[in-house]
């Protein structure tokens, strides 16, 4: 099934074709508890950006040394090595941020999208190839959190990036920036996707 | 003489064959609803009857907007959003901003309606999904009240009502104060009895002349109206028996418990409990249609409303009581399904069904 050669497809897969979020519903978790803001979103996706490309490295790497029975569990250790990194490596940054994300830096080894790559993709592929698809994975993983983070701060707080965008009159949709906001806003994206993914289809069918 | 070929008309539910199609009743809940917007636009002036003309519009267009995307026909003239739209105004506070008036309207059908499938596929009243969603929104202008009977409340609007869009609303603080009336009355009966253990006159609550919501006010002119339709058989008026039973017999608990507990004669006639059980409950779309069902439907809904009330952050809970109760529904009506005519395994263990 997958083979070596490195095409535009391995990049842009995990950005638009198979989106983490938009198309394979992959690492809810942290895609609505953590969008509340912006800079949440962003520091969210590129920590899960960083553990995905290192451990796909690692993983296509050693592929060929990994012993199948015990697959998951080396997946496994090498995700969580490189969460461990993320976790310090924001507490070093910035300490605000480290506790607005509170437990989900941890539980990106939780996430689903990255053993799903590893066990899929990287343990399959040279290491040039699961790292493309990696960056593609992670890029669209970043992209479809920034999605929901800004459009959740804008109306929770009026505010994008932390600027404010409307004056100080600006009535706040409180909602946005709670849970159900989260959802609110990840099914608006999902029908927007869909739409869009439908209208190429049928352009295509019909160019054809 | 040549037989008229038969006509065949797809419609939901419910297949009368008398002529009360869905658009006769739904009219019908419209004219029992007149009488009722026509006193709240007597009791609270231009600003009420503002809100409900936004509000309605609003349904109107996100409803054709759908036809419109759905590319199908219109849908307007089953008058069900109609319903929604004024049912919505309702339970709003008569000086709500408009453009906030408009977002829940917007979400109440597109949110509430729209997708789930329309009307007939919708599991949750819509109206009372947009008034939810601005209650979460916007949880301060939905709990500001302005009092009834305000000198000039048909020359000028409520400072608030006319909030530009996405901004917090205006303080019409002066302006009550400049029309004559003090604070304590800008809070209803149920806000005052608990947060300030004020009682409100039986009287004035059945006569609505109270602060509230827009439509949570008159406890005679819904029952009245509510009788008219449930004379018409247009609505299942077990399902608000069943409420107010489920309210006045949790109430009359509570307060035999615990003196401070509102009594069950407040609790019925305050808040838009009312409202609720008589025009929002009864939507023939979210309720069981089973009599068992109905009955657990209503004792839940008049239950969850008295715990709420008394024991939740907010003062009222009805909004929240008929949600769950419409969430609960399929679940009340399979495990209502009445047992078959000649079906044994039910009748094996002595019960009947009603």
């Amino acid at each position: 099934m997958l083979d070596d050669k490195i095409t535009s497809h391995t990049f842009w897969e995990g950005v638009w074709e198979n989106n983490p979020v938009f198309v394979m519903l992959l690492g809810m978790c942290p895609v609505l508890a953590v969008t509340n803001s912006t800079i949440n979103a962003l520091a969210m996706g590129l920590a899960t950006l960083f553990v995905l490309l290192s451990s796909s490295l690692l993983v296509s790497l050693i592929r060929n040394w990994i012993p199948k029975q015990t697959r998951i569990a080396v997946f496994i250790i090498i995700i969580a090595t490189f969460v461990t990194v993320v976790d310090y490596v924001i507490q070093a940054i910035s300490l605000d941020l480290y506790n607005a994300l509170g437990a989900f830096i941890q539980l990106i080894v939780a996430n689903c999208m990255i053993l799903g790559r590893a066990e899929a993709y990287a343990s399959k592929v040279p290491p040039a190839k699961a790292l493309i698809n990696a960056l593609g994975m992670g890029l669209g993983f970043t992209i479809a959190l920034l999605c929901l983070g800004s459009v959740r701060e804008i109306l929770g707080s009026g505010t994008l990036l932390g600027f404010d965008l409307f004056g100080e009159n600006y009535q706040q949709w409180i909602v946005m920036i709670l849970p159900p906001g989260g959802f609110f806003v990840l099914g608006g994206w999902l029908l927007l996707f869909e739409w869009l993914r439908e209208r190429k289809e049928q352009q295509e069918a019909t160019s054809e | 003489m040549m037989r008229k070929p038969p006509r065949i008309e797809l419609h939901t539910a419910p297949h009368a064959v008398d002529g009360q199609g869905v658009a006769v009743i739904m009219r019908n809940v419209v004219y029992s609803l007149l009488p009722l917007l026509a006193y709240v636009v007597w009791l609270f002036g231009l600003s009420a009857l503002m809100l409900i003309l936004v509000v309605l519009l609003s349904t109107l267009a996100t409803e054709r907007f759908f036809n419109w995307m759905g590319k199908q026909g219109s849908t307007l003239d089953d008058w069900s959003a109609v319903i929604t739209g004024l049912l919505l105004a309702l339970t709003l506070p008569p000086g709500f901003p408009l453009w906030m008036g408009a977002v829940a309207a917007i979400i109440s059908i597109a949110l509430g309606k729209v997708l789930f499938g329309g009307l007939g596929y919708n599991l949750l009243n819509p109206a009372l999904v947009g008034r939810a969603f601005v209650q979460a929104a916007f949880p301060v202008a939905i709990t500001t009240w302005t009092p009834p009977f305000i000198a000039t409340r048909f020359a000028e609007f409520i400072p608030s009502t006319l909030t530009p869009p996405f901004m917090q609303p205006l303080d019409s603080g002066p302006w009550l104060t400049a029309s004559g009336m003090d604070a304590i009355s800008s809070a209803t009966p149920l806000g005052l009895h608990k947060f300030e253990s004020v009682s409100t006159p039986l009287e004035s609550l059945f006569m609505g002349t109270t602060a509230g919501s827009a439509g949570e006010t008159s406890a005679l002119l819904i029952l009245l109206c509510g009788a008219y339709l449930a004379l018409r058989k247009m609505l299942n008026w077990r399902i608000p028996m069943y409420v107010f039973i489920g309210v006045i017999v949790t109430s009359a608990l509570l307060h035999w418990l615990d003196d401070t507990n509102p009594d069950p004669l407040f609790m019925l006639f305050s808040g838009g409990l009312m409202l609720g059980a008589v025009f929002m409950a009864t939507d023939m779309v979210g309720s069981p249609i089973t009599p068992r069902g109905v009955m657990i439907y209503g004792l839940l809904i008049g239950f969850l409303t008295v715990i709420i009330r008394v024991y939740g952050s907010l003062s009222e809970g009805v909004m929240y009581a008929i949600l769950l109760g419409n969430a609960a529904t399929p679940l009340i009506e399979m495990a209502t399904q009445p047992r078959a005519f000649g079906e044994r395994k039910a009748a094996a263990k002595g019960k009947t069904d009603d």
